[in-house]
């Protein structure tokens, strides 16, 4: 028992190294650097000359589909990957305690970014699995008038942010149970489970610049929330989600989660810049430019527009050296344009001219200027390769067309 | 203790980090979603694209798809009295390989007659752009659209 809360004391000295604030953090190493000795097992008809052309692989600006490992997490995780491996539901020993420690010193930095109580923490493989066990709960309650209210926080495609708060008080007062998907919100936002009265929350690993494969769901304790195990098992996670916590993951979840709250004033300054940087320059060399979702109610980093005359697959092609997202049919399996804009009501010709712009923490201004420069000049040669814009300038209402089917 | 060997292993992740030599670009094998240096080639060095004058007697024009749909192709011959197509040209509103395929298409019709034109398949613009399944129906846009429409507008 001594020896259990000494090793508590000991992991719970292991600090995540604090950033530099003074300037954008970098993890550096990202950028592009030529590759000149072939020292890995890369099949050799890839590289034809002796010294390898630099091939430089692309710019990233798709944070909503996931980020990058923060260097300061990493640097949390790695003890646990390597030396303090044990299981840490092992009471029996030392590699079990440690391991125990770690995770639980992870669930407090979970439980403060969103005002929870460390106990209302449950560690997941991430918010799908979240919502599952969520929306589970509904099917099985008992009482037929019992009802579950489901909301994104923050929405991964336009980045329009739901009143949460507002949601929470009307279920409240309704003694409605409330969750919310809060993959793309969580420590980016100001979130607070009992201001905002949230009774159940998805949280992702890898959208917050931790691991992929983590996530966490957080359910009230009062008053309780009554959720139905996914898995079932040995018990672990207080039966709501059997199976050994995987420590280094979760590490890096805590680390993540408490990085996001010191740097959250400071990036959310720092992206609203860029964004507003990237929208201006592209509105004011662009004629026909449609920013989706509301500008108000708006996180910045997440940058929904609408190009008109110019389809959106043809336009990530052509930005070959930027990795982006587009809402439009050709990039999804079904061939169908995005609900999110279908449901927002966009004309369906711009919801296929659709690209996300996502900007995160370790976005440069020289990418933001880059991508902008490309973007514009691309949109202006597909647009003169667009019958559509060519009618437009003849002076033809491309509404007043009746278009044929195929 | 544990703290002593937690910082030494930080200074190695760190160092790791800073001296691993970065991993190159993975040369693009075709997976179905990244697009094929042929369609690439279409877009950055575009052949044909452009319009002919529509009030010509010589000249068809074809307008086949729907911006809702996110496919719209014009395409444009200019025929000669012995009914060979001797230009072509073509815009179009939509994918990567929607443009290549109507690209391609007037690459291929040129010199060609009305009817050898007809004889074209949309599976052999699909298979010389080396098209993913999911992509067929952007080389049958441009076969059963613009080409047949315009010939029929053809005096």
């Amino acid at each position: 028992m001594l020896l259990r809360t000494a090793w508590r004391r000991a992991a719970a000295a292991v600090p995540v190294a604090p950033g530099p604030k003074s300037e954008a953090p970098t993890r550096g190493l990202r950028l592009r650097v030529a590759d000149h000795a072939p020292q890995f097992a890369v099949p050799s008809d890839t590289a034809t000359a002796p010294q390898a052309e630099s091939v430089l692989r692309p710019l990233y600006m798709d944070v909503q589909a996931t980020t990058p490992l923060d260097p300061r997490v990493l640097d949390a995780m790695l003890p646990y990957l390597v030396n303090y491996y044990g299981n840490p539901h092992s009471r029996t020993h030392a590699y079990g305690w440690e391991s125990e420690a770690a995770m639980e010193h992870a669930r407090q930095q979970v439980a403060s970014l969103i005002g929870a109580d460390p106990r209302e923490i449950i560690f997941t493989s991430g918010a799908t699995e979240s919502n599952n066990i969520a929306i589970k709960e509904l099917e099985a309650a008992i009482q037929p008038d019992t009802s579950l209210v489901s909301v994104m926080t923050v929405n991964n495609e336009i980045g329009v942010k739901q009143p949460i708060a507002e949601i929470g008080r009307i279920c409240s007062s309704r003694k409605v149970y409330f969750h919310t998907d809060a993959a793309q919100a969580v420590g980016k936002i100001p979130l607070d489970v009992n201001d905002m009265k949230i009774d159940l929350m998805s949280i992702s690993g890898h959208k917050i610049y931790g691991p992929k494969g983590v996530g966490a769901i957080y359910i009230r304790r009062r008053p309780r929330v009554r959720v139905e195990a996914l898995q079932s098992g040995g018990g672990q996670e207080r039966g709501m989600r059997s199976g050994t916590v995987p420590t280094p993951l979760v590490v890096g979840l805590g680390a993540a989660c408490e990085v996001a709250q010191q740097e959250m004033e400071y990036d959310h300054k720092r992206i609203s810049k860029l964004a507003e940087r990237l929208t201006q320059k592209i509105m004011r060399s662009l004629p026909d430019v449609v920013m989706n979702g509301d500008p108000e109610h708006h996180y910045p980093g997440c940058i929904n527009l609408s190009f008109a005359y110019v389809e959106g697959e043809s336009l990530l092609m052509a930005l070959k050296d930027v990795a982006l997202s587009s809402g439009s049919a050709c990039t999804s399996a079904s061939l169908e344009p995005s609900y999110v804009l279908r449901a927002i009501g966009t004309d369906e010709d711009l919801a296929h001219s659709s690209i996300r712009f996502g900007i995160g923490r370790f976005t440069t201004e020289e990418e933001v200027d880059y991508t902008v420069e490309k973007c514009i000049h691309h949109v202006k040669r597909l647009r003169e390769m667009s019958p559509l814009w060519e009618m437009v300038q003849d002076g033809i209402d491309l509404k007043s067309i009746k278009w044929t089917q195929h | 203790m544990a703290a002593a060997g937690a910082g030494r292993l930080r200074r190695a992740a760190s160092a790791l980090l800073l001296r691993s030599p970065r991993l190159p670009a993975r040369e693009l094998s075709a997976p179905a979603r990244l697009y094929h240096k042929k369609v690439v080639d279409h877009y950055e060095n575009p052949r044909n694209v452009g319009s002919l004058d529509k009030t010509s007697k010589n000249v068809g024009t074809g307008l086949v798809g729907a911006p809702a749909c996110g496919d719209v192709m014009k395409l444009q011959i200019q025929v000669d009295e012995k009914g060979k197509i001797v230009d072509a040209r073509f815009k179009t509103f939509g994918c990567g390989s929607a443009i290549a395929s109507s690209s391609l298409a007037t690459e291929w019709v040129k010199g060609k007659t009305v009817e050898e034109a007809l004889t074209i398949k949309n599976t052999d613009i699909a298979k010389e752009l080396c098209l993913p399944p999911v992509k067929l129906h952007c080389s049958k846009s441009v076969l059963f659209g613009p080409v047949r429409e315009k010939i029929q507008l053809l005096p």
